[in-house]
């Protein structure tokens, strides 16, 4: 069988040994991504979003294992060595994280940081590396790009570090770049810039892009299809009409239903999902979303709904699907 | 019940007054030699605040909302001007003379769980007040009352022994709610108070606050960053810019016809979750980043980023300019823009 996603994955979980017992924290994950694609990964904080990208990069903390299978055109990548993946990580894939400074030396020069990947990858010379650097930063659009590139990472405002690492991610032409919360931490003003960015890179390169946010604006914006997580799962998967304007899964519904909204004038008082999120230590038998569902059905607190396909790449984990 | 109607201003005095505020943070200069530079973190503020009003204050990370909020509960000493509570003027005014006053002005916080007490239990964190202020309780009136509170914000009154870690980011922002309204103040200022928080818990704690605003007759100054959330829950809004107020205005008419063009940029700038009216509205991207608080821009501090400046921009400091009832704005041009 042949297709053209560039990353699919199988199966996916991954677990946390803790003092405590085990933590689920992906469980059983499948999508795939496709050239030029934006893939948009919603979901309640813990519910597993960065998790699966660490686990796909080989990034996870020392606690954690990863089981199923990842693969990289028709390349399994799953728990490859940290010699082989280095050939991938940060060349062919690369991820912008939620927190800028987990990833820029503190004590390097900007220049430091972003040449030497590209003399060891792609066998540049560090002149020529150089150049290649502050061409990224001017694409990027930070001013003065010749003279910041000696800039240490503090010397930057947020929103200038967001874009050190949007131009970092992209240096070897990565054909997938995952997003993790790119813009949680920045202004509104900047993160309207930095979306702007996203939006062209992907036309100039056709980059296969995830963006993993928690801001359904965002989404709506950027994305073509949509993954929503709740407890460690998929619960629904579509295109981003499917989801914004005939989604299936309640929790999807209640999401979006609890989004205050800038151009609505209001109601008298909003709508709110009742009660918290699941504890992933312990979920409940059955569906992780009962305790908060307002369609909650007998068979709902007995047995777990499994993700169904309902045609066009859309599925949804609802026994509601089953027409009862 | 219309909750989202402004109440009636007109019947009441303002509860509060703040007149000319200033906040200057005297920052060391470099060498040995050189003199402090302020930091005008906040720069001239005027308001006035109704009995069961929320007024909003927002603008971009740095623009001195924060220090706004302390400085109207003197948990900051301004550098100038006047806040007047219920008539009188409370800047520098003795510790005896405020403590008293405390009970009425109460805060909560963006970080939920960093703010509460890590070895108290969260009746003791809640009693807290009380214990300070209304000594003269008993302790099973205390904990009678602490026990309602908890049950009013959506707390199982038997969790009374339980420490902040045991609780969720939400659960812990009730606790900093029962805690604040356990005096049955008359104003609170949030700073912040759902950006830490799941959307879907966001809703429950913004309508926990709208119920008890019109339970108790409560103002509140709502700190945010989000002008989703706050087109919401404010009556009215204050858009903050290094330290400076670029409008103040009913929240019906800045949504609806924004004046200035900061403001008008940060709206336009709020992704909505609708793909077909996100990808097709009109934007307006600002180009450039804050300038440093330190060396604010001469005459009007927007100009460095403002699509319309002119020359006049750089020379002089905009008035703010009532342009309608309910609504100032702080532009040169705000008739021809
Ligand atoms: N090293 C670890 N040990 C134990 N549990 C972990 C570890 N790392 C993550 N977890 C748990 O895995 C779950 C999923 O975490 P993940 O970081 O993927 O959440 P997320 O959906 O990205 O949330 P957020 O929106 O807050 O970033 C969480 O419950 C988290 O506590
Ligand atoms: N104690 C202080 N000493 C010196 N400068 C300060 C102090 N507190 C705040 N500032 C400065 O005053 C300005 C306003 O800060 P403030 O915290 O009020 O902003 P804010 O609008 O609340 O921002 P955020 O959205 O990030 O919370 C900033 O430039 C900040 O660095
Ligand atoms: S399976 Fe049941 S509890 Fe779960 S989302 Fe569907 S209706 Fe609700
Ligand atoms: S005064 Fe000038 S710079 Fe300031 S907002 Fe108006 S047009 Fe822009
Ligand atoms: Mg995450
Ligand atoms: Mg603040």
């Amino acid at each position: 069988m042949t297709t053209n996603h560039i990353l699919t994955v199988e199966n996916l979980s991954t677990r946390f040994q803790t003092p405590d017992g085990e933590v689920e924290a992906v469980n059983n994950v499948n999508f795939h991504i496709d050239p030029g694609e934006t893939l948009g990964v919603v979901g309640e904080s813990g519910s597993g979003k960065t998790q699966i990208f660490l686990s796909l990069m080989g990034l996870l903390a020392k606690n954690g294992t990863s089981t199923g299978s990842v693969r990289y055109k028709d390349k399994e990548i799953l728990n490859l060595r940290s010699r082989d993946l280095n050939k991938i990580r940060g060349v062919s894939m690369s991820m912008i994280f939620q927190d800028p400074m987990t990833s820029l030396n503190p004590f390097l020069k900007i220049s430091r940081q972003m040449t030497e990947v590209l003399v060891e990858h792609r066998g540049m010379s560090e002149a020529d590396a150089l150049k290649r650097a502050i061409a990224m930063l001017d694409r990027v659009g930070i001013p003065g790009a010749a003279q910041r590139v000696h800039m240490y990472p503090h010397e930057f405002s947020g929103g200038m570090r967001q874009r050190v690492m949007i131009a970092m991610a992209l240096l070897c032409d990565p054909e997938v770049l995952i997003a993790d919360e790119p813009t949680t931490a920045l202004d509104v003003t900047v993160q309207a810039q930095i979306l702007d960015l996203l939006r062209d890179l992907q036309k100039d390169f056709n980059t296969a892009t995830v963006m993993i946010t928690h801001d359904l604006g965002v989404v709506a914006g950027l994305c073509d299809r949509v993954m929503v997580m709740y407890g460690g799962r998929v619960v629904e998967t579509g295109t981003v009409r499917d989801i914004f304007y005939d989604s299936h899964h309640p929790y999807t519904e209640g999401l979006l239903k609890s989004m205050p909204r800038i151009d609505r004038a209001n109601e008298d008082s909003m709508f709110a999902i009742p009660g918290q999120p699941p504890n992933l230590q312990n979920l409940p038998t059955g569906c992780a979303y009962q305790e908060r569902c307002g369609y909650v059905m007998d068979r709902c607190c007995v047995e777990r709904p499994l993700l169904k396909g309902f045609g066009d790449g859309r599925a949804s984990a609802c026994f509601r699907e089953d027409g009862q | 019940m219309t909750a989202m109607t402004a109440p009636d201003k007109r019947d009441n005095a303002p509860i509060l007054s703040v007149r000319d505020l200033k906040v200057h943070f005297p920052i060391p200069g470099k060498g040995p030699f050189a003199k402090d530079r302020p930091l005008k973190a906040v720069d001239g503020v005027n308001f006035d605040l109704f009995p069961g009003e929320t007024l909003g204050v927002v603008g971009e990370s740095g623009c001195g909302k924060s220090t706004l909020g302390r400085a109207i509960l003197q948990l900051i000493a301004p550098s100038g001007g006047q806040v007047a509570w219920l008539g009188k003027d409370i800047v520098g005014i003795p510790h005896r003379d405020m403590q008293p006053l405390r009970r009425d002005l109460q805060i909560i916080f963006q970080d939920p769980l960093a703010s509460l007490n890590p070895r108290m239990t969260i009746g003791e964190i809640i009693a807290e007040p009380l214990v300070t202020h209304k000594p003269e309780l008993g302790k099973d009136e205390i904990k009678t009352r602490v026990k309602r509170m908890m049950a009013r914000v959506g707390l199982l009154p038997q969790m009374i022994n339980r420490y902040p870690h045991e609780f969720s980011g939400g659960q812990c922002q009730r606790i900093g709610i029962a805690r604040a309204m356990i005096l049955e103040p008359k104003l609170i200022v949030c700073d912040e108070p759902v950006s830490a928080l799941d959307v879907s818990i966001q809703a429950q704690i913004v309508n926990l606050l709208q119920e008890l605003q019109r339970e108790f007759d409560l103002s509140l100054i709502f700190i945010s960053h989000d002008l989703s959330i706050v087109r919401h829950i404010c009556h009215r809004i204050m858009v903050l810019y290094l330290g400076n107020v670029m409008e103040l205005a009913d929240r019906d008419s800045i949504y609806a016809a924004p004046r200035h063009p900061y403001t008008k940029a940060l709206i336009s700038a709020v992704p909505i979750p609708d793909p077909e009216i996100e990808r097709n509205k009109e934007r307006i991207v600002l180009t450039g980043d804050l300038p440093s608080p330190l060396s604010p821009p001469s005459g009007c501090v927007f100009r460095t980023r403002c699509p319309f400046a002119q020359e006049k921009c750089a020379t002089d400091v905009p008035t703010i300019d009532r342009v309608s009832e309910t609504q100032e704005v702080a532009c040169h041009f705000h008739d021809s823009i």
